[in-house]
């Protein structure tokens, strides 16, 4: 008995000593317990700091020249009473735009080329605009030496801003302009493989030397559309240039059968009540795939037209860039199209041709024409080559850089082929038979329903197996592409490889 | 010559800034005040030397004589402070006492960069704060009846709040202040030490759902008067440092997630209600689409950071009084814009450092009710920061809050200040614990082997 009791009285003793453990443990872990959940706080907020200096970084090393060119930022102000403004310079050296000092260190910015750059150098003394602007916190920023700036500091002088070299080149600009003469237009003359833009021409053009005086003049009269730069702002119809989108969409269509295709023109189309004729009255006969595009047969393409996929289409528009954002710096316009199942029987056969409500500007018909050049990719096109400080050293390069795919290789090898006929044996044989090849397409865009009231354009590269420039020209109101656009194409060529 | 001194000392002010920043995590190697004293040494000299390159910089710029003088007095003070504390407490925390110094210092140079006589008020504010704030620590270590009058504060609190809301002054379009005697007093302010003293002594004995709900309420209606004063950011200051604390003391994950809930709920509804509340939404999402009314501070504030890019554009040199309310809500900014993005960055993460180091310290304090004081007074500094850093640089909306130590604000600084000496006294009463604790372990011992030995 007692033996039992005794046992159970050390069963009860140990019972209690386990509980006398267990809340002694227990009142240790209640002391010790919540660190898990300092520490979980105390890491959450340690990462959310991270990802804050990660943005921070992050804005400052992209943003820095968006906040300075900000006309709201009030810092330029500050750059500019300590620096005068850089030179802008062509791509071999040539000044295009300079700060001068007289003796009283008053600031005269002078354009020694004067109309020749008006659109593409543009000003910076009336509000911005071309590389005065794109550039403008390069120029007005300075990297010339500590020496420099303290002899000036004494001096009481002004820093010399940073010069910017472009990649524009003063003989073809020359060129283009010579070729535009009086008429209204634009010329824009790309290389291919990198995207640099060797000329870019807007007529009518102005003196950047007189802005200040001619831009009451300029504002305040229906001339202002001097100001507008019709080779990034000007919303053309694209007229028969366009009937390489339309043809590109054929192929994409039908991969196997488009070189089978055939028509047979009378001089016009009809469907319906709708009735498109070619080009002044011409009548094509019977003609294949190759022939109705080396020919512009507005029949054919109406005839192909009408036979596409429109939902096909509207995607094959957008990827090529039609009412969307395009790679570029300097201000543009969108190009605009519709191609859509509520489109009635005319709009649409007259959207294959390039008239109707579409319009595009020169520049994106020339990275359209740079793609297909390229084997179907597009180089974003850029005028900025380099930077550099008043010594000559280098600040900053800009490199040539890919904006990707627009088309594929075999589309891009077939619409060569199309072009290079359109040069051999078509509307723009004018190029044929030179010391160099060439490829391109022509187009007559009737902008009203007066008869032979058409802009020209053409569209086109050079060499055509392995091209180098690529050259947009439109001439506003001056008829058929093929009589007034395409020699001034060979001009451009000629001095694009006169020069080489 | 001047124009070599002033180029080259913004890069040496940066490189000295990212040194100093480097010895404040460089102390997290160490775990105990005495082996951390060498850091201390080196954070104390760089200290001077950023104070020194700064000044240097600014009345050299400035060509004006009454910078240097300045600067004399702000070295005289942080001799003084740095002296003074570890004579009168020598357990005192001299990572905190540090941090604080150099944060004051960096402060009061861009205050005079951006207004001279706003500086001299400040400085007078600081040493009216630092003969405060020095009674704070002997007060913690005498005064044992803080535990004991909760309910006092929560009254105490929502009556400062509520006194404003009625009588205070409108200043740009929030009741957050009202003047006594020529002294203009920000309550909100000094109510986040009360309030953290009520979170404390509100959940460190009991943490019941009905203790967690009387807190929420008195918590509540803090937030809601700050709310309708349209003091949008200490509503959430205090709003977070109740989630967390609440968290924290409880142990229950679901508070923290009922937190959240609530919280988002309570942002939508203020976004749905309140005008004020949508326009610093509407600011955020696309300040440049209105940069000539909503968004203009906040572009402005883009604009010089961006500006000022990595180095700075050196001070003096910028341009940092174009944007609204800039030695307060935006002073950040500022600094980014003339000492560079460098110096902004390490600024953060000093101020991180001391977060690190206040949350170290409640680690190890096993007083429930002091550790939840000092984890609640890290919380709320370390958000806060968050706040008008992020809001600055358009990383979250706009909240309008000042950046402790650093902003112009006598309020701001005085409270910065005392919740710093606050942890400092709970730190000293851990230290003299702790020996106490080593002394009794070691007369145990001693006892133990006594024992043994007749064994």
């Amino acid at each position: 008995m007692s033996e039992i009791q005794n046992s159970k009285a050390i069963e009860q003793s140990s019972q209690t000593m386990n509980k006398k453990r267990n809340s002694n443990m227990d009142r240790k872990r209640k002391v010790r317990s919540n660190q898990l959940e300092i520490k979980l706080t105390a890491s959450f907020f340690v990462i959310l700091f991270l990802g804050m200096l990660v943005y921070l970084g992050h804005f400052v090393a992209t943003s820095e020249q968006d906040m300075i060119n900000n006309s709201y930022n009030s810092r330029q102000e500050i750059l500019l009473s300590r620096n005068y403004r850089g030179s802008i310079l062509s791509r071999d050296g040539e000044v295009l735009a300079e700060t001068v000092l007289d003796e009283a260190q008053n600031e005269t910015r002078i354009y020694p080329f004067e109309n020749l750059f008006s659109h593409i150098v543009g000003y910076s003394t009336q509000g911005r605009m071309g590389v005065e602007a794109l550039a403008n916190y390069y120029l007005i920023n300075t990297n010339t030496s500590l020496s420099n700036k303290v002899a000036n500091d004494m001096a009481e002088i002004k820093n010399p801003g940073d010069n910017v070299y472009t990649t524009l080149d003063v003989q073809i600009q020359e060129v283009a302009d010579e070729q535009l003469d009086i008429y209204k237009g634009a010329i824009v003359v790309t290389e291919v493989k990198t995207g640099k833009i060797l000329a870019l021409v807007s007529h009518p053009n102005f003196d950047p030397n007189e802005i200040q005086d001619i831009w009451d003049e300029l504002v305040e009269s229906d001339s202002s559309s001097i100001l507008v730069n019709r080779a990034m702002q000007g919303l053309y119809p694209p007229g028969s240039t366009f009937k390489i989108i339309t043809a590109l969409e054929y192929i994409r269509q039908n991969p196997e059968t488009y070189e089978n295709y055939r028509y047979s023109c009378n001089g016009f189309y009809a469907k319906e009540d709708s009735r498109i004729n070619c080009y002044h009255g011409a009548n094509h006969g019977a003609i294949d795939f190759e022939r109705s595009f080396a020919k512009s047969c507005n029949s054919s393409f109406a005839n192909i037209g009408m036979g596409l996929d429109r939902d096909a289409f509207a995607q094959t528009l957008e990827d090529l860039l039609f009412s969307k954002e395009l790679p570029l710096t300097l201000t543009y316009a969108k190009s605009s199209v519709e191609v859509s199942e509520e489109l009635s029987t005319d709009e649409m056969m007259q959207t294959s041709i390039g008239q109707g409500k579409t319009q595009i500007t020169p520049i994106h018909l020339n990275m359209i024409t740079c793609a297909i050049a390229n084997d179907g990719v597009l180089m974003k096109p850029y005028v900025i080559d380099h930077v550099e400080n008043d010594e000559g050293s280098i600040v900053k390069s800009f490199k040539a850089s890919s904006y990707g795919r627009l088309i594929t290789e075999d589309e891009s090898a077939v619409l060569r082929e199309l072009m290079t006929a359109v040069v051999e044996d078509g509307t723009a044989t004018k190029l044929d038979g030179l010391s160099y090849t060439a490829a391109g397409k022509t187009g007559s865009a009737e902008y009203n329903n007066v008869k032979g009231d058409s802009h020209a354009w053409f569209t086109g590269f050079a060499p055509a197996e392995n091209p180098e420039v690529a050259v947009t020209i439109i001439v506003e109101g001056a008829g058929s592409g093929g009589d007034y656009a395409v020699p001034i194409a060979r001009r451009i060529f000629d001095a694009y490889f006169r020069e080489k | 010559m001047q124009e070599y001194i002033i180029e080259l000392s913004k890069y040496f002010i940066n490189i000295f800034m990212v040194l100093y920043t480097i010895t404040c995590f460089y102390a997290f190697r160490y775990r105990e005040e005495r082996q951390r004293r060498g850091v201390h040494v080196v954070q104390t000299i760089l200290m001077v030397i950023v104070q020194i390159l700064c000044f240097l910089n600014l009345s050299l710029s400035g060509e004006d004589i009454q910078y240097l003088l300045f600067f004399a007095f702000i070295l005289i003070f942080l001799f003084a402070t740095l002296t003074m504390v570890s004579m009168i407490y020598e357990k005192a925390n001299r990572f905190l006492l540090n941090n604080m110094c150099m944060l004051l210092g960096i402060g009061l140079c861009m205050i005079a960069r951006l207004s001279f006589s706003k500086a001299i008020k400040q400085y007078v504010i600081v040493l009216v704060s630092l003969i405060i704030s020095l009674l704070v620590p002997y007060l913690i270590g005498r005064i044992h009846f803080f535990k004991k009058i909760t309910w006092l504060y929560a009254l105490l609190g929502i009556a400062m709040l509520s006194t404003v809301l009625i009588l205070g002054e409108v200043t740009h379009g929030s009741k957050i202040s009202f003047s006594l005697g020529g002294v203009t007093f920000q309550p909100s302010e000094f109510v986040k030490i009360i309030f953290v003293f009520f979170l404390a002594g509100a959940l460190w004995e009991k943490t019941s759902f009905l203790r967690v709900l009387m807190a929420t309420v008195i918590a509540g209606i803090h937030v809601i008067v700050l709310v309708v004063s349209k003091d949008l950011g200490s509503a959430l200051v205090f709003f977070i440092g109740f989630v967390f604390v609440v968290f924290v003391a409880t142990r229950n994950y679901w508070y923290l997630l009922a937190g959240v809930v609530g919280g988002s709920g309570a942002a939508y509804i203020a976004y749905q209600l309140f005008d004020h509340v949508r326009i610093r939404v509407l600011a955020w999402q696309d300040p440049w689409s209105y940069i000539d009314n909503q968004g203009y501070q906040i572009t402005q504030s883009l604009f010089a950071v961006g500006s000022g890019s990595w180095f700075g554009m050196g001070l003096l040199q910028g341009n940092p009084t174009a944007i609204p309310y800039v030695d307060a809500d935006f002073i950040f900014s500022s600094i980014c814009e003339e000492l560079g993005v460098i110096f902004g960055i390490s600024l953060i993460l000093i101020c991180v450092s001391c977060f690190l180091m206040m949350m170290q310290i409640a680690l190890c304090i096993r007083d429930r009710f002091y550790q939840m004081i000092v984890y609640g007074i890290g919380i709320m500094y370390i958000f806060q920061i968050f706040l008008t850093v992020g809001g600055g640089i358009k990383f979250i909306p706009l909240t309008g809050v000042t950046l402790p130590f650093i902003s112009y604000g006598g309020s701001s600084v005085m409270t910065t200040m005392i919740m710093f000496f606050i942890i400092q006294g709970i730190y000293i009463r851990l230290q003299e614990e702790g020996e106490r604790r080593v002394v009794r372990n070691t007369k145990q011992q001693s006892n133990r082997a006594e024992q043994s030995d007749n064994e």
